[in-house]
């Protein structure tokens, strides 16, 4: 049975606008707009879109804080808002711009507070604390008030209080923003092995899509409150209709060159960038332009990630 | 919450089966009295501000008092005090006024942090009640105050002024226990304040007015025994005058017996209906988030 299900999921909500000194018009914003998605327990998966595209709303509903207005939704087996407080004990939470951290004692006190909110047995508290500290290398952190800590140590201890209790599921929103390079390593090394190890299934909203590329085999990409992708990563290069770049060095400038399947999206004296479909083998390309040009060097261009989503989100405004 | 039932039930075993049998990490009062000595610590972290708070009550204490004895030169027996009476008042008042958070504060400053920041949402996926939660933060919150804010100036106006201490010894368990009750009236009143924020997202408005209404209506201003009229009948019936008038009364055995019970009784009545009446605002709260998306 999926870990998390939706089905045809709305949810709206109603804004007052003020239109004059006393008249205000009501108006239906729909959020979520008939979401159906399932995740397989030990899944991790990447769940992104523009801001306002409905993630949080989706979360929100997820943890129980919030009902849908319609459809059918489940995690682990129960409706989030009629056993809210019984499903937290099997959730873990995790926003990057906020804290369940006690801000003026040291870390191990909040830590202490989670094995009592979560009445977690005394062994399995202390192996899991051991495994939080170790690999997210808190050892010497744990006599430090919470304010003392960098942005970096405290997302690191935030981390380890939601997974003292084993959940079944963690949702992470943003947990990389604002950190440095290194502790953005430390952040995904740790949560990849809370995923392959524990088999914890992970939700992940990120706009860094390189805890993505690093972490999920799935993503889901929602604009509008639906589903506008749901696959792998590669799948993403396809469905946002994304090109590759052929780069050209030819032995003089010439105009743009003229070669089928490829168009001509730069000149730069004698170098030319050619786009062509990702999906497209660039060997016939290449085989023209050697036939028809003096070509002296050439490279391939990847797509970058952030590109092919961009393009998808347009796309999706627009349509 | 609406889901209060759940919160003492034990948490269903995800561990596949290791934990069965294994001590657990506490029962919910374990909960929220680990909460009240992590509040407790908190304050004790505020050395500098603890300092400086207990010489402020203590100034004012000693002008005030200064000036009471001077006003019951003039008038002896005013309210039915006389002047060692009225000099006592000021301290035990003084001693109360942080521990019993006449003023407001406490929980409230952060609260209303957590409605600014959003902070908020993350305390509903909590497994754990939200009043008792802050509730019990503010016990420990109480605890630290009276120990520092509350003796000091006591002793600095017993050994200054000629004060009249209780002369029962019981006196000190029933000012001890009406204090305690003080301060869950105090925690009632607080916490409707504050979680007006679920609809108007910033309670420092409703918060200022109750700043006026309780500093004059506890008795910190002026005793309500010296409200004239119509206002020195009505003022002793609100729930302010479980703040200070109650347990000073209570200190200088202005009340025995059945009196004594009413004045207790009294508080525990208003802090009966106070917490209620949050429970309520807080379901509704909950339902408003829940339901309507805040």
């Amino acid at each position: 049975m999926a870990l998390i299900e939706l089905q045809d999921v709305h949810r709206t909500f109603t804004v007052r606008a003020r239109t004059g000194r006393f008249s205000r018009v009501r108006r239906e914003v729909r959020a979520v707009d008939g979401l159906s998605f399932t995740v397989e327990a030990g899944e991790c998966v990447g769940y992104i879109g523009p801001n306002g595209a409905g993630k949080s709303t989706t979360i929100k509903m997820l943890t129980g804080i919030l009902v849908p207005s319609s459809g059918r939704l489940r995690v682990a087996g129960v409706d989030p808002a009629r056993e809210r407080v019984a499903l937290a004990r099997r959730i873990g939470v995790v926003f990057g711009q906020r804290t369940t951290l006690w801000w003026d004692l040291p870390l191990r006190d909040s830590f202490e507070l989670a094995r009592r909110i979560y009445r977690i047995p005394d062994r399995r508290y202390r192996e899991n604390l051991g495994r939080c500290v170790e690999l997210l290398d808190l050892g010497g952190l744990l006599d430090t008030p919470v304010r003392q800590l960098s942005l970096g140590q405290r997302m690191r201890g935030d981390l380890a209080a939601a997974l003292l209790h084993d959940p079944q599921v963690l949702y992470l929103d943003e947990p990389t923003i604002g950190l440095d390079v290194v502790s953005k390593g430390k952040v995904r090394e740790f949560l990849r092995e809370v995923n392959r190890d524990r088999g914890t299934t992970v939700l992940l909203t990120t706009h860094d899509l390189t805890d993505i590329e690093q972490l999920c085999g799935r993503v889901m990409v929602i604009d509008h409150g639906r589903v506008v992708h749901d696959g792998g990563l590669d799948g993403l290069h396809a469905a946002g209709r994304s090109e590759r770049t052929l780069v050209v060095d030819l032995a003089e400038a010439r105009p743009p060159i003229e070669v089928a399947g490829a168009r001509v999206v730069k000149v730069e004296g004698p170098r030319q960038w050619l786009a062509f479909p990702a999906r497209e083998s660039a060997a016939p390309i290449v085989a023209e332009v050697a036939a028809r040009y003096p070509l002296v060097d050439l490279s391939v261009r990847e797509p970058a990630i952030e590109d092919v989503i961009a393009r998808m989100y347009a796309e999706v405004s627009i349509g | 919450m609406q889901n209060a039932a759940l919160v003492g039930a034990r948490p269903p075993d995800t561990s596949g089966g290791s934990a069965r049998g294994a001590a657990f990490g506490g029962s919910a009062p374990g909960l929220y009295a680990a909460v009240a000595r992590g509040a407790f610590r908190r304050y004790s972290t505020y050395r500098a501000a603890t300092l400086a708070g207990t010489f402020t009550n203590t100034v004012f204490g000693i002008i005030l008092a200064s000036s009471f004895l001077a006003l019951w030169q003039a008038r002896p027996s005013l309210g039915g005090y006389d002047q060692s009476q009225a000099v006592t008042y000021i301290w035990v008042s003084q001693a109360l006024l942080v521990t019993v958070a006449v003023w407001g504060g406490g929980f409230q400053d952060d609260l209303q942090d957590r409605f600014r920041s959003g902070d908020i949402a993350v305390d509903l996926y909590r497994p754990v009640d939200f009043q008792a939660w802050w509730l019990a933060t503010d016990l420990g919150r109480a605890a630290f105050q009276a120990l520092v804010r509350g003796t000091v100036p006591m002793l600095v106006g017993a050994l200054v002024f000629r004060t009249r201490m209780p002369e029962h010894p019981l006196t000190w368990v029933f000012f001890l226990l009406s204090a305690l009750l003080a301060v869950l009236v105090s925690f009632g009143l607080r916490f409707l304040v504050s979680i007006t924020g679920f609809w108007l997202h910033d309670s420092e408005g409703v918060r200022a007015v109750m700043l006026v209404v309780s500093m004059f209506f506890s008795g910190m201003l002026l005793p309500i025994a010296l409200f004239p009229g119509w206002l020195g009948d009505l003022a002793p019936l609100l729930p302010w005058a479980a703040l200070v008038k109650v347990p000073t009364d209570v200190f200088l055995e202005r009340a025995d017996g059945a009196g004594l019970l009413g004045a207790l009784g009294f508080q525990l009545g208003w802090a009966a209906v106070l917490l209620l009446a949050g429970r309520g605002a807080q379901w509704l709260a909950t339902r408003r988030v829940v339901v309507q998306g805040g």
